[in-house]
């Protein structure tokens, strides 16, 4: 009778709105169903991003054919006592610009259920993970960049005892996402890895002046030799150790990883063994940080497929040594992305306030910051006794032993201070040095791009909840040797922005880049934004130029054009 | 008879409803889940994940069990986040004042990776700020805590219920959190 009264109502209305009623009908029984197991607790977020993009040929954006573009996510947790269950559903409607390509559809992205104790942790499904620093495997996303390298397989964490920490993990990487659906890298990845904080291992070491925690970790890809002329290794181990002591201010942790014959598209199919390492050393206390930091690296891109490139399918993690900056001439127009071939880097940073109600520290205090990174390549010895005929080694490198080709240089310091109650501000200088001719960052630049920038803020609280805040930021470029200006020659930002607490923003940017040695291209990039923030929703809307460049998170970079036009995004957590 | 209904349609969708009807699977069981939660416990539905950090000592910390007495600020910030080191340091000035009040506990999450975690200790006493801090290189905590972007600020009363959230920082939000946490004591 019932179905009857249905079909006679749903064939009066057009099929697709019929469709919609079908699905209406369906909701309220999985409503009903999904109370009767609701007890535990629900978590996540979501994010969406909408633009509409203009034809803008000054500043060489395209629009594309769909003209809107849309990226959504949302992840969703479940945890019930000991029970664990996650998913992230993605759709892009197309991508927005700047993303992975080949992203597209709608569906899951990831998905997992779980299930841990004080003693046990095992994942099933998706998962990420890093083992120490990184060196060995690192599994993560970033889904600014569209960045995701996940691990689709099994995890277990044992906790044998206080301060020891075994894992074991099993699994493909996730590579892409096309039509709706995870696309994964063609190479298993396994990997182990244990760690002892000592001072908890054993009791009497508990009361010692000095944390010790030591780690271990092996990791294997195995991917198979498809290649009819080289002989492949499908089995490449990647395996080290790390430590991590504290005694009093003192902070010293370092890791050394070793790889085995990877011959790969990044590194010319030579049969090299690679090597990675790291170290930290610093002093602190109240009011002053000291920090010395080197890396060196050679041959350790290490992918779960060898004929990859750019960010796909890393099983490691090989981070950029120098200070991540946030002003915006500073942050995205010369960023250095990590040579995962080879580099040798080091960074110093110091931080020093004059503490409240001293002579230079005023009444709220003055602080100082010093940062200086480096990076060069390495030193290789070519050698006769390594014919790159017969063994397939090109050369003999040592861990921190550098060439005289430079890579990146960084000197940078600024002054910040609270002058009243109302008025506070930063001055900062930086004098950056980037090689384009190895970590590429311009089509218009030849050599080292020698750059300095000169930053003023200031930040004006007008009443309790109202405040401006301005940036001035100009970049000026030294000319190369015979004179003529490299890349773009100079630029000029300035930056207003108004903020009423805790709801609403206004900001207002332009970029103007009078100095580009083509006049037709000496162009204005102004971008207005304004957003609206009630607890944890954000919606945000911003309508300009943006001109192309090199958008990075922790020294992974990702190119992305020029564009004109709308965005409006949406962020919740719950 | 709702469940031949139901078989009767899934039976005869097309496929591109499928994707369509598995949305709004997940939708319902969202907007179901949620809604329970609202009869289960009465004054929140969020708990803090357990999720095991470790602080710059290198000592490991389970979020669910920090063992704070009183309220307790969970703040995510990283060393290259401009607004999110505003905050902190604005909260700086007034932490001492707070704690006498309220007995708050702040706990700032730096979500640094490895390119930039060794810059955290430097950071924080460099700016010689009094707060516990914990190390979220993989993004486990913030991912758990559904943290889009940073800054991100949660309140926690003591008995570990997520009472107020914010995203972003704008001058003169840390008096709209004070006021939250004020409240949390007159209860």
């Amino acid at each position: 009778m019932r179905i009857n009264y249905l079909k006679k109502y749903l064939s009066l209305v057009p099929n697709r709105i019929c469709m919609n009623l079908k699905l209406l009908l369906v909701a309220p029984f999985l409503l009903g169903a999904s109370f009767l197991f609701a007890q535990g607790t629900i978590s996540g977020n979501a994010e969406s991003t909408f633009q509409y993009l203009n034809e803008d040929t000054v500043i060489g954006a395209n629009q594309p054919p769909s003209k809107g573009l849309i990226n959504s996510y949302m992840n969703v947790f479940y945890t019930n006592g000991n029970f664990k269950a996650g998913m992230r559903l993605e759709s892009y409607l197309p991508r927005i610009q700047g993303y992975p390509n080949r992203f597209d559809g709608t569906g899951l992205g990831m998905r997992y259920v779980g299930y841990s104790n004080d003693f046990v942790d095992v994942t099933l499904g998706s998962f990420y993970e890093q083992f120490g620093a990184g060196l060995s495997l690192r599994a993560y996303e970033d889904r600014a960049l569209g960045y995701d390298n996940l691990l689709d397989g099994a995890r277990i964490i044992v906790k044998p005892k206080k301060g020891i920490v075994l894992k074991g993990v099993y699994g493909y990487q996730r590579l892409s996402f096309q039509e709706g659906r995870i696309v994964h890298g063609p190479g298993i990845v396994r990997g182990t890895d244990a760690e002892f904080h000592l001072n908890e291992v054993f009791p009497k070491m508990a009361n010692l002046p000095v944390d010790i925690t030591l780690g271990a970790s092996f990791v294997s890809k195995y991917q198979k030799d498809d290649n009819s002329v080289l002989n492949l290794p499908e089995n490449v181990g990647a395996y080290g150790g790390r430590f991590n002591l504290h005694y009093k201010n003192f902070y010293f942790d370092g890791e050394y990883i070793q790889k085995e014959q990877d011959p790969s598209n990044d590194n010319g199919n030579i049969y090299n063994y690679g090597h990675a390492s790291v170290f930290n050393f610093s002093y602190t206390r109240k009011g002053l940080g000291i920090l010395v930091s080197g890396k060196s690296v050679d041959n350790m891109s290490y992918r779960s497929d060898r004929t990859k490139d750019l960010q796909d399918v890393f099983i490691n993690f090989l981070p950029a040594m120098n200070k991540t900056h946030t002003y915006n001439l500073v942050a995205t127009l010369y960023p250095y992305a990590t040579q995962p071939i080879g580099e040798v880097a080091f960074q110093a940073d110091v931080m020093y306030t004059f503490l409240r109600k001293t002579k230079l520290g005023g009444k709220y205090g003055t602080t100082l910051g010093f940062n200086y990174s480096t990076t060069y390549e390495p030193k290789k010895n070519y050698s006769s006794t390594y014919p790159s005929d017969s063994t397939g080694i090109a050369y003999k490198s040592t861990p921190f032993v550098m060439s005289d080709s430079l890579y990146w240089q960084d000197i940078n310091f600024y002054i910040s201070k609270k002058i009243n109650k109302k008025f506070s501000g930063i001055l900062s200088y930086y004098n950056i040095m980037i090689n384009n001719d190895v970590a590429k960052i311009s089509n218009d630049a030849q050599g080292v791009i020698n750059s300095h920038i000169g930053i003023i803020e200031m930040l004006y609280k007008i009443s309790s909840k109202h405040s401006i805040r301005a940036e001035l930021q100009g970049l000026f470029v030294q000319p190369k040797p015979d004179g003529e200006i490299n890349d773009k020659g100079n630029w000029f930002t300035a930056l207003v922005e108004y903020t009423v607490s805790p709801h609403y923003f206004f900001s207002f940017m332009n970029q103007y880049n009078y100095g580009n040695p083509d006049k037709d291209k000496r162009v204005n990039y102004p971008i207005v934004t304004c957003g609206y923030i009630r607890e944890s929703t954000r919606f945000t809307i911003s309508y300009g130029r943006q001109r192309a460049g090199l958008f990075c998170v922790g020294g992974v970079c990702r190119f992305v054009p020029a564009n004109n036009g709308l965005t409006l995004s949406f962020t919740q957590s719950f | 008879m709702i469940t031949f209904v139901l078989a009767f349609f899934l039976f005869r969708m097309k496929k591109k409803y499928v994707m369509k009807l598995s949305i709004l699977t997940l939708f319902c069981f969202i907007i179901g889940f949620s809604f329970a939660q609202k009869e289960h416990s009465t004054s929140s539905n969020k708990k803090i994940p357990s999720i095991v950090l470790k602080d710059m000592k290198g000592k490991s910390v389970n979020t669910a069990e920090m063992g704070l007495e009183g309220p307790i600020v969970i703040s995510f910030w990283a060393t290259w986040c401009s607004p999110c080191k505003k905050e902190l340091n604005t909260i700086h000035e007034l932490y001492p004042d707070w704690q006498d009040e309220t007995g708050v506990t702040l706990v700032a999450v730096s979500i640094d990776d490895e390119k930039t975690k060794a810059r955290v200790p430097v950071y924080v006493n460099g700016k010689a700020w009094d707060y516990k801090i914990l190390l979220d290189p993989n993004g486990d905590f913030k991912r758990a805590m559904g943290v889009n972007n940073v800054p991100h600020t949660f309140l926690i009363d003591s008995e570990g219920n997520i009472v107020y959230s914010h995203n972003n920082y704008a001058p003169g939000d840390e008096d709209k959190l004070f006021e939250e946490i004020l409240k949390l004591g007159a209860k």
